[in-house]
Parts: C-alpha cells; structure tokens; sequence
C-alpha cells in the first residue's frame, strides 16, 4: 500500500500561548505603574 | 449590525492612556502570529512561552514609560521584539552549552563543529555586506580611518602618516565612526549578528 508522507495539520497547541501566560502578561500589565518624578520616570510593581 | 474594527494604533493610544482592555485585544489580536514566530525558531513549547512573555513584558514597559514611537506599526514592532529575544537566546545558548542529564555520554558535548556551516555563512557574508554599506554612509573623513583600521589592518601611527593628522585625530575619527555606526544600528533596528 503507498506510504502517505503527509504530516497532520500542525498541532493546533503549538500557535498559541497557554491563557495562563496571557493572563499572567494583563496582570502584570495592571500592577505596573510609572511614576512621574522631576522628568524621571520610575517603575512600580504593585501586587 | 457593523461591527466597528479598532485600529492597533488605536487601541495602544487607548492602553497609554490607561485603557487595560486595550493591551488584551491587542493581545489576543497577534497572539497566534506571534507566538507561532518564535515557536518556528526554537521549536520548544517553554521556550516559546517564555520568550513570548518577555516579549510582552518588554512592550508593555515601553507603552507605560511612554517610549514607543509611532512610526511603525505595532506588529512589525513587536515581532522585531521577539526576533531579538530568540538571538538573546540562541546567542546565550551558544555562550554556556548545555549539558544533557540523559546519562548517556555524548562526545558532541565535548566536541564542538566550529566551522561554519552554509547558513552561518550565508548571514555572516550578509552581515558583512551591510556593515560595508553603513560604512559607506560615513562621513569621508570617519570611513577612512575605519577601513584602514579594520579593513587594511593599519596601526593608528601608520593612518595619521597616511592620512596626514595627528594620531589623535585619528582615534577620535574612529570613535565617530563606531559612535555613528552604532546610532544608525539603532535607529534602523538593524540586526547584525551570526
């Protein structure tokens, strides 16, 4: 019988990221703060 | 009912602004393009997530201290992101290989092919032709005393002969030109690297 030398469709897995990771970006996203100070800018992360 | 399409442009306008929404449909909107990207280069699903995350981690910082510039557009922006974070990684990787737990000796772990195989050799020749075409972007003076430092392999003492200033002179042209070299690098975002 002929061989298929066909590959499944990608694993559908291996295009995104987990929703933990996406999750975890927004909430990073919203504990940062920048502060404002005399023309400098200063990062806060506040959890 | 139409459904109205917010622009990225928009959308990270809004996120400065302080619109967490924002950043998630922005997320969600490039998600699989970009996650995909990295994951056609390291072939790794950790990896890949890993390097995703920093990815975002390094935009999110750069729309909150106020850096992004928009003259490009979003995507192109962040995949250029996240193609520089693969070098970081391959070029770490490089740096300290790894050494498998397997149990099984590799004599590979030990031995390394130093030579350049034909797609190194392909970018290497690439990476040079652009640094020669910068260098042709370089004032007269500073092109000069790049090539016959780098190219021709001249002492400083030699080029001041040559070229008939002091040998001072002649350093601080080389310093501009590596200084200058450096500013187009950066301003193009031009990767030069094997």
């Amino acid at each position: 019988m002929a061989k298929l030398y066909i590959k499944g469709s990608q694993d559908v897995d291996n295009q995104n990221p987990r929703e933990e990771t996406v999750k975890f970006l927004l909430n990073y996203s919203k504990a940062l703060s920048v502060i404002d100070y005399k023309k400098m800018k200063f990062e806060a992360l506040l959890n | 009912m139409r459904q109205e399409i917010i622009t990225d442009a928009q959308l990270v306008s809004n996120y400065i602004k302080g619109e967490e929404k924002a950043l998630s449909t922005l997320i969600y909107r490039h998600k699989q393009k970009i996650y995909s990207f990295i994951y056609s280069k390291v072939f790794d699903r950790d990896l890949a997530e890993d390097i995703f995350q920093d990815t975002f981690i390094k935009v999110i910082r750069t729309l909150k201290l106020g850096k992004y510039n928009e003259e490009g557009k979003f995507l192109p922006w962040v995949m250029r992101i996240a193609h520089n974070l693969v070098i970081d990684h391959f070029r770490k990787n490089n740096r300290m290989p790894k050494f498998d737990n397997s149990g099984e000796f590799s004599i590979f772990s030990v031995l390394g092919d130093t030579a350049l195989n034909a797609e190194k050799q392909i970018i290497k020749d690439q990476v040079e032709s652009d640094v020669r075409r910068l260098i042709e972007e370089l004032p007269e003076d500073q092109k000069q005393v790049l090539v016959m430092r780098m190219y021709n392999d001249m002492s400083f003492k030699e080029i001041s002969e040559r070229t008939g200033v002091s040998i001072n002179t002649a350093l601080g042209r080389m310093r501009y030109a590596l200084i200058n070299l450096r500013k187009v690098v950066d301003k193009h975002n031009i990767v030069l690297t094997n």
